[in-house]
């Protein structure tokens, strides 16, 4: 035997020493453990760490938090607040026609509902063209593929208050664009105070922030398409439209069902880059219900955190019917996967 | 079977250590304008060789913490044990009472008097802390613009009007994005409101509906914004109540007009510097007066604090007359100890010829506060009717809604947040 395969063995069992001392103590209790339970406890076991933080960090906060929409008072702790019911709820759901937010009790909740519908339509769309356009893309024999998709991808690693930062200073009056705008000659704007503008702003630069993850999901799913098919039309001399309208896009259906919902979930939930970009401005044109929800619940002088209770209560039934979709897409996308 | 003992035992003491404040340590959550951070750091640090018994931690925050986080924390009944706020009064049931405390509760009796009352409970006695700076709303005006721009500086009694046609004149001449900036505050605009002769407060001492005064400056406000005199972004660019100073647009010469107060002083002279020359202007004239609005920060205690004496002889360091002296100087702020004021001879420390004019400048204008205006620090709520202010002016700035929708969804929003309040 060799001197370095003999060390290699006594490094492989100094390492391994410590775990298996560790295991040698685990093995009592739980050998006990499915001696009493069996199998079915076992799983109840290794599931207990994760169902533990989840209780601790969602559930618990989640019933705490229903409780606090039954509450008011600017006290933040409960039994210092008083019992008001359903109250909170009724506050929120309080209009005159829900398409006209002057209308409404809460207007600013309201405002914020319909700006993040809007921008949920725009955004997903917008979000599902440009990701698949972009796989298709970096699906093809391009010079230096692997560069571009780490280009593309690398806007997912930033935090969302770097990028909101970063095209803050290029987008406001005296930022980067109007730089150029005026080296160019042109008159400088003030993007972040025009209320298209800003939509625009937001809308973009989400999109540019969150399209890199999306566009692997379609790029895993460009990949996983039979190459056969796309020789069999060419030799068939099928026109690429037709190509992507007829093979292409059925097959990549699952994996587009899952990035429309996934980015659906996360419009609904926008929050940290806007609130950075535009503050929620101008006016409430880029409010949207989180950072409603965080303004009245924390951070406004009128902070009321029941009704900021009730409005994330209301949000989370959204979110929850939203998951629902999802798990039902992907449910369907098993299925089909099993039959085929 | 020894060895786990003293593992845990040692584990256990680690724990406790980690998590609970050591008798002689004092945590300060503080927030800076300027300097002042440096400043009270080595005032601190001279106290501490003098009582090496007690630590001291200055925990330099920004001013977003002190208004969003530190009343959660309060709430939780946890925090610092002293801190640096502005949210003075509505938050006086969570400052712990110094009087038992301290050695001479007479010395903070006599010279503080004036402030007491914005920092405690309606009706207490309590010495909660003591303001470390008495501020002024008020203006200031890029001298050199003005001058390049030929147009003369408006007088003591300038109304309005008058700065604000002057500042276009300066913007047009000078080729600046706008004439004139206001900090997006409800604070800021209590001023110019009371000076147009409005009146927040009602005889029961609950907020009153917006008035006339109100609704004509705003009204010129809004008209100002419309016409592109006043900087858009400092008010449109935001939803909310969230806080913006104009001040980087001052400093950098994009308007020759900024509307804020005297805690800007040391901020303008440090940033400007010699790059031009700026004066302090006062708060121009309404048709009720020329009033700003008197405010400021103050240093309070903390009930929650786990050592309430070591926390005593902090503040009462702090609070000095030499040491409150010496930080107003250094800080270029108004003392708010009538002692320092009644013997004057303050020497600012700046090299800076602007500065002096302009403190002077602001102690000659908190004369003219009017009574309106002097009622608003200890009014307990203050914050919710600028806080209505601000949400709803600048949705009317950014046409989303009218002035007359406007003033019925500022009364709205503060009758609910006192309904609340109950």
């Amino acid at each position: 035997m060799s001197g370095a395969a003999t060390l290699k063995e006594w490094t492989g069992a100094a390492l391994a020493a410590p775990v298996a001392w560790l295991a040698s103590i685990v093995n009592v209790p739980l050998k006990a453990w499915q001696r009493a339970t069996g199998t079915g406890g076992m799983a109840a076991f290794f599931l207990a760490p994760n169902m533990a933080i989840f209780g601790i960090f969602v559930l618990v906060p989640l019933v705490i938090n229903f409780f606090y929409s039954a509450t008011s008072g600017t006290a933040y702790f409960l039994q210092d607040r008083s019992y008001v019911g359903l109250e909170q709820y009724r506050r929120l759901l309080d209009c005159g026609s829900y398409l006209d937010t002057a209308t409404c009790r809460e207007d600013l909740f309201w405002k914020a509902v319909h700006n993040t519908g809007l921008f949920v339509v725009v955004q997903v769309a917008l979000m599902t063209v440009v990701s698949m356009i972009t796989a298709l893309i970096l699906n093809r024999e391009i010079a230096g593929r692997s560069f571009w998709r780490a280009v593309f991808f690398f806007p997912v690693l930033l935090s969302p208050v770097v990028t909101g930062l970063i095209w803050r200073w290029i987008l406001q009056r005296q930022g980067l664009l109007n730089l150029i705008v005026h080296d160019l000659g042109g008159e400088p704007y003030n993007w972040l105070t025009d209320r298209f503008s800003a939509f625009t702003a937001a809308v973009s630069v989400s999109v540019w922030a969150h399209m890199g993850f999306y566009t692997l999901i379609l790029l895993a799913g460009l990949q996983a398409i039979p190459r056969d098919l796309y020789e069999a039309a060419e030799m068939d001399g099928t026109r690429p439209a037709r190509v992507f309208w007829r093979i292409t896009l059925p097959l990549l259906m699952p994996n587009l069902l899952v990035v429309i919902v996934l980015a659906l979930i996360r419009a609904v939930q926008i929050f940290d880059e806007v609130y950075v970009l535009t503050g929620g401005g101008p006016g409430t044109s880029t409010l949207y219900v989180t950072q409603y929800i965080y303004e009245i619940g924390f951070a406004s002088l009128l902070r009321n955190p029941g009704l900021a209770s009730a409005a994330s209560i209301l949000m989370g039934l959204v979110l929850v019917v939203l998951t629902l979709l999802q798990l039902q897409v992907g449910r369907r996308g098993e299925r089909k996967g099993q039959r085929e | 079977m020894t060895k786990t003992r003293t593992l845990l035992a040692a584990m256990s003491v680690s724990l406790l250590a980690s998590t609970s404040a050591f008798a002689g340590d004092v945590r300060i959550m503080w927030y800076s304008d300027g300097v002042e951070g440096d400043v009270i750091q080595d005032l601190l640090n001279r106290f501490m060789k003098d009582n090496p018994d007690i630590h001291v931690t200055l925990d330099n925050v920004a001013y977003k913490v002190i208004q969003e986080q530190l009343p959660i924390q309060l709430e939780a009944g946890q925090g610092p044990d002293i801190a640096r706020v502005t949210n003075i009064k509505e938050l006086a049931q969570h400052w712990l009472d110094l009087r038992p405390l301290l050695a001479d509760p007479k010395y903070w009796d006599d010279n503080f008097a004036d402030t007491l009352d914005w920092m405690r409970p309606d009706g207490s006695k309590a010495i909660p802390g003591f303001m470390t700076q008495l501020t002024l709303t008020g203006g200031f005006a890029n001298k050199t613009l003005f001058e390049q721009a030929g147009v003369a500086l408006p007088g003591d009694k300038a109304t309005w009007d008058d700065w604000i046609n002057a500042a276009a004149q300066v913007a047009k001449s000078q080729q600046l994005p706008a004439a004139f900036a206001i900090d997006r505050s409800g604070h800021r605009i209590s001023g110019p409101n009371v000076s147009y002769g409005a009146n927040y407060i009602g005889s029961d001492g609950k907020p009153a509906k917006v008035d006339d005064g109100t609704k004509a400056f705003v009204g010129k406000l809004v008209d100002w914004t419309a016409k592109g005199l006043m900087l858009k972004d400092t008010w449109v660019s935001a939803a909310g109540s969230t806080y913006r100073a104009a001040a980087d647009d001052f400093i950098n010469a994009q308007i020759p007009f900024y509307y804020s107060g005297s805690w800007q002083v040391a901020n303008l002279s440090t940033k400007i510097g010699d790059s031009f020359d700026w004066v302090a202007t006062g708060s121009p004239c309404g048709s009720a007066g020329c009033s700003g609005v008197k405010g400021g920060a103050a240093l309070v205690a903390i009930k929650y604090t786990k050592n309430p004496k070591d926390v005593a002889k902090v503040m009462e360091y702090l609070a000095r007359e030499d040491v409150v002296k010496e930080f107003s100087e250094r800080t270029l702020f108004l003392p708010a100890h009538k002692g320092v004021v009644a013997k004057g001879g303050l020497k600012w420390v700046s090299t800076d010829k602007n500065v002096g004019p302009a403190l002077d400048k602001f102690v000659k204008a908190a004369g003219e506060a009017l009574p309106a205006a002097d009622a608003l620090p200890p009014w307990k709520w203050a914050n919710a009717y600028f806080a209505a202010l601000v949400t709803r002016v600048s949705q009317v700035m950014a046409g989303e809604l009218t002035l007359d929708d406007a003033w019925g969804k500022i009364d709205q929003d503060i009758a609910d947040k006192v309904a609340e309040a109950k």
